[in-house]
């Protein structure tokens, strides 16, 4: 269908609804997030407007500079274990029987869902000395006495590749699921193995897919800000939790919005580089 | 890959999904008020705490109230914005469109510290009706993407019929269009409700002293020490997630909204 430029002022009636909602209650707080970056903190937890660099320069203190290396190294840690383990799974996925796979995503998107609060005591419940998983294999014989598993950094890192794990898959669901069979099979009929095929053919052909995978994943894990407390401690604080703290125990809005703009432009850069990707593979 | 590799991979990430459900649910079935597991007899009485105490009580109808009311809102934002898209040739209406698919790629906390600032701006933090607001805006993606791929469906023959023999805009909409895309309006009203519904930084940052949702409630218990109640509730939210993903499947076509090929394609 082709469609027409509107003509009349009127023809945009039906836009103006959204467009006003997203501007006002989107773009305006975004924007008064990015001022109260520059303003100047006044103690007892009140800010006033100032246009200086104190709060951003605050961030590249050295404390800061290592919440940050962290947070980052976590996330990127985070995105390959997640890629790596939900690849291969995707890729069994979409061949499965469409009744499989619609029992599979619903589970999926069930797990997904789940709030970050519910994560936490699900795994710190599954990792703890009176319910967790050491009882099992105290019950089995390999180890002589139940131990708490957290708070320690392995928690934090299976609570957040579960949480990272469902988003993963449903970003590769689509890619995965248009890819071409008769690759393989002609990979197949030329003697490959299947796992060679795999290597192969699937995991080269969907290089970008996969790197824009890891991007979006990265993104995802860096916003995680519950699953660091509740499993880590406090040295496994990532950015997000310094500005959750920040702007409520601290009551620091200044220093807390310099943190999450700078957090923005992370993104953003990153989600920009995903959208490259996508598109040069489109183009191919 | 052999049959059985393939069924044994599957059943290793099922183990590893469903293993902190199995325990919680464990948990939420033991008699005593204590964390074991396996359980230690069998009471149903924590779910039935969920509905008689009247703090989880609370919180469980604002939860509810705030899911019903923030997606109702999302889809009113999204539901324009993709129908214009689909009506009209306006490149610039894309930036609407990126607008409202922003708030789902940035970290959560930047919109909630966002809609914070906001809010206290205007003098009006802590007010209830300002989290349906910022949980309208929050989701507004979820109903925008199903809503665009539900509108990206619609074989133009059937408008283009329409036209033809005289429907104006209105009929079209009314007889063609709205039927075509309610199945879409109605799973993007559901995610967005479900993922209201488990949503806590955003309802925390902006709500979280005067109303208590109920990922709200659970956090500040889990803070003051144990009760099974947690798990009772963490059990009922994931009934009711696959309970509405459950229903989007069996009305609609779960693994095209989620962007794989329709089964005629293949």
């Amino acid at each position: 269908m082709s469609r027409p430029a509107p003509r009349r002022l009127l023809d945009y009636g039906p836009i103006t609804f959204p467009a006003a909602m997203l501007l006002l209650f989107f773009v305006l707080p975004f924007g008064i997030m990015i001022a109260v970056s520059f303003f100047h903190r006044v103690q007892g937890g009140f800010y006033e407007p100032a246009f200086e660099f104190d709060n951003y320069a605050r961030f590249m203190s050295l404390f800061f500079g290592n919440v940050l290396g962290f947070s980052l190294g976590l996330s990127a840690l985070i995105a390959a274990i997640s890629v790596i383990l939900a690849f291969p799974f995707t890729y069994l996925l979409v061949r499965q029987r469409r009744r499989v796979q619609v029992g599979w995503l619903i589970f999926l998107l069930s797990v997904l869902s789940l709030s970050e609060v519910i994560i936490g005591f699900a795994w710190s419940t599954l990792f703890s000395k009176t319910a967790g998983i050491t009882n099992l294999l105290v019950a089995i014989g390999l180890m002589d006495e139940s131990v708490s598993l957290t708070p320690s950094f392995f928690a934090v890192a299976t609570g957040m590749v579960y949480q990272a794990f469902p988003y993963t898959v449903l970003v590769l669901y689509p890619a995965l699921s248009r890819l071409d069979p008769t690759l393989v099979e002609a990979a197949r009929t030329l003697g490959s193995s299947p796992l060679r095929s795999f290597f192969n053919v699937i995991v080269p052909g969907l290089r970008n897919t996969i790197v824009a995978t890891l991007i979006m994943v990265f993104v995802f894990a860096l916003g995680s800000y519950l699953l660091p407390q509740l499993l880590g401690r406090p040295q496994h604080w990532t950015l997000s939790v310094h500005i959750t703290d920040q702007a409520i125990y601290q009551s620091n809005m200044p220093f807390a919005s310099a943190m999450a703009v700078f957090l923005v432009l992370v993104t953003l850069g990153l989600v920009g580089l995903s959208l490259l990707l996508g598109r040069r593979e489109h183009a191919q | 890959m052999s049959r059985f590799a393939t069924r044994l991979t599957f059943a290793g990430f099922g183990l590893f999904l469903a293993a902190p459900l199995a325990v919680v649910a464990g948990v939420a079935v033991n008699e005593k008020k204590s964390l074991t597991f396996p359980p230690e007899g069998f009471s149903l009485a924590w779910f039935g705490e969920i509905f008689t105490n009247p703090e989880w009580f609370n919180a469980l109808i604002a939860s509810l109230v705030v899911a019903a009311t923030a997606s109702i809102l999302a889809v009113l934002i999204a539901l324009p914005i993709a129908w214009f898209l689909w009506r009209w040739h306006a490149p610039w209406v894309r930036v609407v469109q990126v607008l409202g698919l922003a708030p789902f790629i940035l970290p959560p906390v930047i919109t909630a510290l966002g809609f914070l600032a906001f809010w206290s701006e205007l003098g009006v933090y802590g007010e209830p009706w300002t989290v349906v607001i910022s949980h309208g805006i929050f989701f507004v993606t979820l109903p925008l993407v199903t809503l665009t791929l539900g509108f990206d469906a619609i074989d133009p023959t059937l408008v283009e019929a329409a036209s033809t023999m005289g429907a104006d805009d209105r009929t079209v909409l009314g007889t063609i269009v709205f039927p075509l895309i309610r199945p879409y309006i109605i799973s993007g009203l559901a995610f967005a409700f479900v993922l209201s519904l488990n949503e806590y930084i955003v309802a925390y940052m902006v709500v979280g002293f005067t109303v208590e949702t109920l990922p709200i409630k659970i956090f500040n218990a889990l803070r003051y020490g144990y009760t099974p109640t947690m798990a009772a509730v963490t059990v009922l939210f994931v009934a009711i997630a696959a309970v509405v993903f459950g229903l989007i499947a069996r009305f609609g076509d779960l693994p095209k909204l989620l962007g794989a090929w329709s089964p005629k394609d293949e």
